[in-house]
């Protein structure tokens, strides 16, 4: 019992990276008619973003310490970030450990920044153009920003630890009295910040007017082009919201998954994969689905199942999307006539 | 003649030169220059040029024609490679059983795969083949390592001993046509010039120009036009009546079989067989590879596939230690700049080249390079005549 | 038709052969080279270094190339020499090798067999390399190794740790220096049971592919001779990217010890995700939870950050090492690069080193004179202590390091400290020892190629 309530826990952790990702997808998908193969790409940069600003924070005067030797047998240059020396040595540090957090503000407007440059620099020139030059256009777009994020940082992870405070895990059990339910704080964070972006992006589509044109725009775009609406506009602001989406789901992964280079393109496919089997077009699928496929891929890991059915751990994703896709046409809450061509 | 018509006959022997005398034409520089760095002559990438081409053949009857992208199409190839590195195992070192049988099962895998995908369209099918090619490779690499070899792969080795090739103690078998080894080669030198013809390099030849002559075949007769038909309107076509089922079907089989004698050829040329040629990207390299060169077109698909695997094979191995040489005769400061700017581009940077490549051609060159044939052909041709030239004949 | 992978591009390019003009075409036939493929015949001589730049193993591939480089700059006598002044064989004199000057060629192996054989292929075929050398996974170097049997080169394989390399896919034309999945746990199990106690019960996490296995296989082994009980081994796939859901279910058990047998990305993820889950805090059975990772690297120390610190596990090479070799090493690839050595680097550097000399003592280029020169000779001097080429697998017995994370690093480049040298006696088997393929592995004969 205990082990399945842990599994749940793990599979909404990891749905909700699902879900943001595939929420974004959906968000330009559905307003756009874009296949946009560089969503992990967004991603990934956000992440990066939390990198980057922990490395600003830590920016260092060099000293140097005659006491120590470095490996070469000469005096030991000590980095002494700025920091420490305007707001001394502990609530320094306490600055640099809590960069992720910080980094949330720091990638809103950067993110924002890279979704309108994309949008008015490349996507808007392929509205009309088929859903495969957009999907390989966008995938080059892709490669060319995680090979920019290796030249810059390399291509080994970058640790990026949570602060201390939010470090540690948190014994469950004791609330609903079983035994040996560790979680960790910054992953219960994470699903709650999953949730709440969720809430927020349908928020703003139901109850603003914003949204509410997006929709009809989402609905039918010449309709809402001929009643004299300037849904380029919005479109354009909605692909920097879809991108701050992203960024933010990559900027709060950090501490789960040190950031490396092509983690967009680990996230890609499974988020295309959750995307379909949500049903293309469908915000609340897309959410449905990443959380479904978040819980059953937890499932599929535990060593009892595993020792049933040998590598299901390996399959399990895409056996679940084959099983969804051949008992429900256009997935779990697909629309009709949506990229079935 | 050879029931074509005369662009495509113009087309198929323009293809035949290109191939036959690909040694001469993928080494134009000299052996002395630092220029020789972008030869292509050698056998491997050329015998790589080949396969990949009719993996790209393959994949274009089936997207170019009916429209359905399939994103899983490099399983039917691994699913072919692990075929023919078996036969060559346990049955005989010659490489023509191995190519039948990687065929065969790369077929009979397609039409699984496809009888259970091709019941959605769009992209529930590509995310469907998706699916299969994804779950080959986990496999391949984890629980079906006692067939696939996993990581590590399969080889021929000392202790193969297949049936009916006559192997001395621990010899290790090499593939071979009926005693001609694929490796050996016929060297030419002239002057500076030294050009590599392979044995290995001209069967494959053989089988891409059959591969090839097939697909134009396929592409005019009424089987092709019926594809044709799937890929503009669907409905209508079932209204009419028509179950375009069979077609489509038939088609995924077909490209699938394309896609196992690739895989067959691959192991030919060089036995070995790993799971990576099963992954997600190397389903999505197929689909660049055809886009990029001019999706529905003849020959766009093997032009696409002749330029990434050039990108991947001749800019990779670029270093600083070339750069340098290449601008020696310059002043050392305008020579270390020109080194720092082009760095990011070269050797570990070749993906970053690839990708802006890529958007580029796809920004300005929507049909691919069969495009760029096309324009470059029209600034020659005086009057700008309808005509277009053989080797840009799109499909439609 | 001949029969060859030789090409005279060699000639061609130090310009002996360019005739005026055209030369009458030329019909190669295997008589008229030195019988090898591949034989260096004008001033210089070609190797080919092949490492993964791109992928996740990209800056561990790049740190191999500084070290190739650093290597062919002291054959060729430039900087300071390096370990060739503390090598116990004396043929190197900073004159290339044989007399040659060394050249090298570049290219990507992108952690694939199937691009790394390209790769390789384009070196030997194209670049007319004799030696083809890098790598930083088994199954590229499995893969490249068997090419180089067929091509009739030698293949110095760089960081590749399977017990198959030299097991059961070892072969007559592949070296290795670097250690193996089983000197890893018969290293640790000691050191292992000497802290935690002989009654201990392990949960292994093992990638799911050869590597995995024989680490998993050699660890159970060596810990359960130690007494340690197995409570659970579950496979996780190569591409997992989150493994909390395996990590959590260790939790429920009543195991003690948790033995990743991840490597690079995945024992990054794996071991912060433990961390996270409180593991480390854990009590059982009244003994301390504890994480073990039996193969470290630099890289990965520092991919995983704080969490490392006093987690064990093996290396084979560190550059904090006191011992003239390894000092001189250190220093010399410190002082042109600013920072330490990898073990990657380490033992492609090595591996360079060995080759030359093994030529230079076999006055020959054609690897079966090479291959015999590397088998059963005994050297010293590279950072390792006396170490042996065993000529029955073509693997380097040498004594293994167990490290432990570093509680207070002085920098990014100081994350491991050494807690034992193992000495090789402890590690050593037998060629056909059960874990290597058993007497069913064989290295086959030597291939010279033409």
């Amino acid at each position: 019992m205990e082990a399945l309530i842990l599994q749940i826990l793990n599979g909404l952790d990891k749905g909700s990276a699902y879900a943001l990702i595939a929420l974004g997808l959906t968000l330009i998908f559905g307003t756009l008619g874009v296949v946009n193969f560089a969503h992990g790409a967004l991603f990934m940069i956000g992440a990066f973003c939390a990198v980057t600003l922990q490395r600003i924070l830590s920016i260092s005067r060099e000293t140097i310490d005659e006491t120590r030797t470095d490996f070469l047998g000469n005096p030991l240059k000590v980095d002494i970030p700025y920091v420490y020396d305007w707001f001394g040595a502990d609530a320094g540090q306490m600055i640099i450990n809590w960069s992720v957090p910080l980094a949330i503000l720091f990638s809103i407007p950067i993110m924002m920044l890279v979704g309108v440059i994309m949008e008015r620099g490349l996507i808007k020139h392929f509205y009309k153009r088929p859903h495969a030059d957009q999907i390989l256009v966008t995938f080059g777009l892709a490669i060319v920003l995680q090979e920019i994020i290796k030249a810059i940082y390399g291509a080994n992870p970058i640790p990026t630890p949570a602060p201390a405070a939010l470090d540690g895990s948190f014994d469950f059990g004791v609330l609903i009295g079983m035994e040996n339910i560790i979680y960790p704080y910054w992953r219960l964070i994470y699903f709650a910040f999953a949730m709440i972006t969720i809430a927020a992006v349908f928020a703003f589509l139901q109850f603003t007017t914003f949204g509410m044109v997006v929709r009809a725009g989402m609905a039918d775009r010449e309709t809402v082009g001929l009643l004299g609406i300037n849904i380029d506009r919005r479109f354009t602001i909605m692909f920097a919201i879809a991108a701050c989406v992203a960024g933010l789901a990559g900027v709060m992964y950090t501490p789960i998954n040190s950031p490396n280079y092509h983690m967009g393109m680990d996230f890609l496919v499974l988020s295309f994969v959750v995307v379909v089997v949500g049903g293309m077009g469908s915000l609340p699928g897309a959410v449905l689905a990443g959380f479904l496929l978040g819980i059953l891929e937890s499932f599929a890991s535990m060593a009892q199942v595993i020792a049933i059915i040998p590598g299901i751990n390996q399959v399990i994703i895409y056996l679940v999307a084959i099983i969804v896709l051949l008992t429900r046409p256009r997935g779990l809450m697909g629309r009709k006539g949506v990229m079935e061509e | 003649m050879l029931g074509l018509n005369n662009k495509d006959l113009r087309l198929f022997i323009i293809v035949i030169c290109l191939t036959v005398f690909a040694p001469f034409i993928l080494n134009p520089f000299p052996e002395t220059s630092e220029l020789a760095q972008f030869n292509a002559g050698y056998p491997d990438l050329m015998q790589r040029f080949i396969i990949f081409g009719i993996f790209a053949i393959g994949f274009n009857i089936l997207f170019g024609l009916t429209g359905y992208l399939s994103f899983g199409h490099a399983a039917f190839l691994g699913v072919g490679s692990y075929a023919a590195i078996w036969m060559m195992k346990l049955l005989t070192l010659n490489v023509i059983p191995a190519i039948l049988m990687s065929i065969v099962f790369a077929g009979l895998f397609a039409v699984v795969v496809g009888y259970i995908s091709l019941r959605r369209s769009g992209i529930y099918f590509s995310i469907l083949t998706l699916a299969f090619a994804q779950m080959s490779y986990a496999l391949a690499y984890s629980v079906l390592t006692p067939i696939t070899g996993g990581e590590t792969g399969l080889q021929i080795k000392a202790t193969d001993t297949p049936l009916l090739s006559n192997l001395a103690e621990g010899e290790i078998g090499r593939a071979n046509l009926f005693g001609l080894d694929m490796r050996s080669s016929f060297e030419l030198e002239l002057g500076n010039w030294l050009f590599t013809f392979n044995a290995g390099y001209y069967i494959a030849v053989v089988f891409m120009l059959i591969a090839f002559y097939l697909s134009i075949r396929l592409f005019r007769s009424p089987f092709g036009m019926m594809l044709r038909a799937v890929k503009s309107n669907q409905q209508r076509m079932n209204y009419t009546g028509l179950n375009s089922k069979p077609y489509t079907l038939a088609a995924f089989v077909i490209s699938g079989m394309y896609a196992g004698l690739a895989g067959g050829l691959m192991v030919a040329m060089d036995t070995q067989v790993g799971p990576e040629r099963m992954f997600w990207t190397a389903s999505g390299e197929v689909v660049l590879m055809s886009i990029l060169g001019g999706a529905g077109t003849l020959i766009g698909p093997v032009l696409g596939a002749g330029m990434i695997k050039y990108m991947e094979n001749i800019i990779s191995k670029i270093n600083d230690n070339i750069l340098h040489k290449w601008f020696e005769f310059m002043p050392d400061g305008i020579e270390d700049f020109l080194v720092t700017i082009i760095h990011p581009f070269i050797g570990k940077g070749w993906h970053l080249t690839l990708g802006l490549l890529f958007m580029a051609v796809i920004i300005f060159l929507p049909g691919g390079l069969v495009e760029l044939g096309q324009r470059i052909g029209r600034l020659f041709r005086r009057g700008g005549s309808k005509d277009t030239a053989a080797q840009s004949t799109p499909a439609e | 038709m001949s029969k060859s992978n030789v090409t005279r591009r060699g000639v061609l390019k130090t310009g002996a052969a360019a005739g005026a003009g055209l030369a009458l075409p030329t019909i190669l036939t295997a008589g008229s080279h030195s019988g090898f493929t591949n034989a260096p015949t004008g001033s210089t001589v070609t190797l080919g270094f092949n490492v993964p730049q791109s992928g996740p193993y990209a800056d561990e591939g790049a740190d191999e190339l500084r070290a190739y480089e650093l290597a062919v700059e002291h054959l060729n006598g430039g900087g300071d020499g390096g370990m060739i002044n503390t090598f116990s064989s004396k043929t190197l004199e900073g004159n290339g090798i044989l007399g040659k000057k060394v050249e090298y060629v570049t290219g990507d192996t992108q952690t694939k067999s199937d691009a790394a054989r390209a790769s390789a292929k384009s070196m030997i075929e194209k670049d007319g390399a004799v030696m083809i050398t890098g790598g930083s996974s088994s199954g590229v170097a499995v893969a490249v190794q068997a090419l180089c049997q067929e091509a009739g080169i030698i293949f110095m394989a760089g960081l590749t740790h399977s017990n198959d390399t030299t097991g059961k896919d070892r072969k007559a034309n592949g070296f290795r220096h670097f250690f193996n999945s089983y000197m890893s746990g018969a290293a640790l199990a000691p050191v292992l049971a000497n802290a935690y106690g002989k009654d201990r019960k392990a949960y292994h996490l093992t990638a799911d592919y050869n590597w995995g296995y024989t680490t998993e296989e050699a660890v159970v082994q060596a810990t359960e001779g130690m007494g340690w009980e197995t409570v659970n081994a579950v496979k996780t796939p190569l591409t997992q990217t989150d493994f909390s859901s395996y990590i959590a279910p260790v939790l429920q058990t009543d195991a003690d010890v948790l033995v990743l047998n991840h490597y690079g990305g995945n024992m990054i993820n794996s071991l912060t995700s433990a961390v996270q889950f409180g593991l480390r805090d854990k009590v059982v059975n009244n003994k301390d939870f504890q994480i073990v990772v039996p193969l470290y690297s630099r890289l990965m120390a520092r991919g995983a950050g704080a969490n490392v610190k006093g987690i064990f596990g093996s290396t084979n090479w560190h550059w904090s090492l006191t011992d003239e070799g390894s000092k001189a090493f250190t220093k010399s690839f410190g002082t042109k690069y600013g920072f330490p050595p990898s073990q990657a680097a380490h033992t492609v550097y090595c591996q360079t080193l060995l080759y030359a000399d093994a030529v230079n003592r076999a006055k020959s280029f054609n690897p079966c004179a090479v291959a015999e020169a590397l088998e059963d000779f005994e050297f010293d001097g590279l950072g390792n202590g006396k170490t042996l080429y065993r000529g029955a697998d073509h693997q380097c017995f040498k004594d293994v390091l167990v490290v432990k994370g570093k509680e207070n690093p002085t920098s990014e480049f100081d994350l491991l400290e050494v807690v034992e040298v193992t000495p090789v006696a402890q590690v050593m088997y037998e060629p056909d020892h059960p874990q290597m393929g058993g007497a069913e592995a064989t290295l086959g004969s030597c291939n010279p190629g033409a």
